[in-house]
């Protein structure tokens, strides 16, 4: 591509110089937009473990020298906040000012909850998308194109109507923690998007497959559970991490279904709510900022590992997302 | 094409499972609140033990059958202040999301070094829990102790904290929306940049096309498609704007302590209208009818526009 049609060496220089000229515009671009996206990750972490008196100082330095401004990192490593931030802090003079928050609760209750309409969303979703790309049956274009069209109403719609059937299940913010469980599960165990997209990956699988399991006299069950399944097993993870990521992220529903006065009860984000939610209007010694960037910190770190781990799947899964979306 | 048997049964009994739980959470949430929303002086009796006797699976008992509802959706200062916050919110971040999306995008299509983990970093934003980040943008911009204040000097200017004027709070939102936005974008843009045949790079290059004009007469045309898309669901999702206005206050409201639906959304306003207890779920059942006709119609308006445009 770099080839000239002719080799004057002014030619050359000159298009080397303009090539290096963009390329050095292009980086800068690039690094400016990236501090944009890192800064408040480092913030963050680095909030999350310094002390109170670094945290209300007014002033920003590079070195934590003379300790007189918030610096690069802390002036002194404060790897006691997450324990404050768990056991609950109380000042020397005996107030307590921060109570603890039930961190253990909230994970386990985010994983069992995302593990549990996981693995419902994987089974009516394998099953759909089998019917839908291999079974032949009268009505298969118009149903999905009307469950396409679900896609399209705003989930504000249903959150109403779901509200009062799982308040006439009796669901609906009880101090038995089964029921909760059941009512942040129940109405997620399925969902028209990821079987738009498995659907998707099931259509590439030859036919010829399909017609020779047919001949062997393969049932069509245990063609999908031997066949197709494992085929289109790196769909189904990203999936399945998808799918946990979203529960992690979830707010709305967990905070009208949770009652908050039952603190083992709470997912992570209605847990930060709930128990940051006068941080940040409290000032001097009494500031809790650095707690509330610990709290942030133990929920982000988690997600920002399956990020690391699974970083293919979820980054080919959202891509693909977008272009047949 | 061969001619497969019918095997209808097989079908039903694979999508049964599917088909239930739409039809409780997604087909009868869609009737129930269509009719809900003109059911006047709704009340919501479903809550065991005084359950109505006519309840059904989502019941209640209502007054009058009307219009009432929207119209107390229409005489709810509240709500237009919503609709107000809410078509800033749109107008200001859609455009520059996928303006800066598509830049970076470009960008990072034209390296080579450091390609991959430029795109890491873009995409981390991704996968975040959007409550923890506001928190942190909330802190950032903290009156007394953040970054931005003790940067510039300006301590004591109120961002998110008590006393923070509307523009101020918005500025902050726009932020967290811009930063936690971009990624997706970006990695759609990408992922349609690198489908691009080089071949038309190659023809512009031979004719010593300038930069600017490959971008808007090749990249922009031949990526229509996903900017088409991109914008659709920018549009919905910063309608839809909610949990990130709750995160970056910090304390379960829509604005700084003293004001506290400054920032207030359309669906803030729908999930509002369902606690209060002297407005029953009619009122926010009208609301998110109102939510999903503009949604509708912005995407209709938007497949119109773009029908000439988009280079498919």
């Amino acid at each position: 591509m770099q080839r000239e049609l002719y080799l004057d060496p002014h030619e050359v220089k000159r298009y080397k110089i303009k090539k290096a000229t963009s390329q050095t515009l292009i980086y800068t671009f690039l690094i400016l937009m990236g501090l944009f996206i890192i800064i408040p990750f480092y913030w963050m972490l680095i909030s999350s473990v310094k002390q109170t008196e670094e945290i209300i100082s007014h002033n920003i330095t590079l070195l934590p020298i003379g300790k007189n401004g918030k610096a690069l990192w802390p002036w002194d490593w404060a790897w006691e906040n997450y324990g404050y931030l768990i056991n609950g802090y109380t000042n020397p003079d005996g107030v307590q000012i921060f109570r603890p928050m039930p961190f253990g609760w909230m994970f386990l209750n985010t994983i069992i909850v995302g593990a549990l309409s996981t693995t419902g969303t994987v089974v009516t979703v394998v099953l759909a998308a089998f019917a839908f790309a291999r079974l032949n049956f009268k009505g298969k274009e118009i149903l999905f194109t009307i469950l396409l069209a679900t896609m399209m109403i705003p989930g504000e719609v249903f959150v109403i109507t779901n509200y009062m059937t799982i308040a006439n299940f009796g669901w609906i913010r009880q101090a038995n923690h089964m029921k909760t469980i059941l009512a942040l599960v129940f109405p997620f165990i399925t969902s028209v998007f990821y079987i738009f997209f498995l659907r998707q990956t099931f259509r590439q699988i030859p036919n010829e497959l399909y017609l020779a399991a047919k001949v062997d006299g393969t049932s069509d069950f245990k063609y999908l559970i031997k066949v197709m399944i494992p085929m289109a097993q790196s769909t189904i993870i990203t999936i399945i991490i998808l799918s946990m990521i979203g529960t992690w992220d979830a707010y709305v529903w967990p905070s009208f279904v949770t009652d908050p006065q039952y603190k083992n009860q709470l997912l992570v984000s209605n847990g930060l709510i709930v128990g940051l939610a006068g941080a940040v209007e409290t000032r001097g010694p009494n500031s809790i900022l650095n707690l509330q960037m610990a709290a942030s910190t133990l929920v982000t770190v988690p997600l920002l590992i399956t990020f690391f781990v699974f970083k293919k799947y979820i980054m080919r899964g959202v891509s693909r997302s977008g272009i047949k979306g | 094409m061969l001619e497969f048997k019918k095997d209808d049964f097989k079908a039903w009994l694979a999508l049964a499972p599917t088909l239930l739980l739409m039809a409780l959470f997604t087909f009868w949430p869609i009737i129930n609140s269509f009719v809900m929303s003109f059911l006047e002086g709704f009340s919501f009796t479903g809550m065991p033990p005084e359950r109505h006797p006519y309840a059904w699976i989502a019941g209640g008992t209502f007054e009058s059958v009307g219009f009432s509802n929207f119209t107390q959706v229409f005489l709810d200062p509240d709500f237009w202040l919503a609709l107000k916050n809410t078509f800033y919110m749109v107008i200001i971040s859609v455009p520059i999301t996928v303006i800066l999306g598509l830049l970076i995008a470009v960008a990072l299509n034209g390296i080579k070094r450091f390609q991959s983990f430029f795109q890491t970093v873009f995409f981390l934003p991704y996968v975040t829990n959007t409550i923890a980040l506001g928190l942190v943008f909330g802190s950032v911009f903290h009156s007394e102790y953040g970054l931005i204040n003790n940067l510039f000097n300006t301590v004591g200017l109120a961002w998110i904290n008590s006393g923070a004027t509307w523009g101020r709070s918005m500025f902050v939102l726009m932020a967290y929306t811009i930063w936690n936005g971009l990624a997706f974008k970006i990695l759609v843009f990408l992922s349609g940049l690198q489908s691009i045949d080089k071949q038309y790079y190659q023809a512009a290059q031979v004719d010593a096309t300038p930069r600017w004009r490959v971008f808007l007469k090749i990249t922009v045309p031949l990526l229509s498609p996903m900017i088409l898309y991109i914008t659709i669901t920018s549009f919905i999702g910063a309608f839809k704007a909610y949990s990130s206005v709750i995160a970056i206050f910090g304390t379960g409201s829509y604005g700084p302590v003293g004001n506290d639906k400054m920032l207030i959304t359309i669906v803030g306003f729908i999930y509002d209208k369902l606690w209060e207890s002297s407005m029953p779920f009619g009122v926010a059942s009208a609301g998110s009818m109102i939510l999903f006709i503009i949604i509708m119609l912005i995407t209709l308006i938007q497949f119109q526009i773009s029908k000439k445009r988009v280079h498919y």
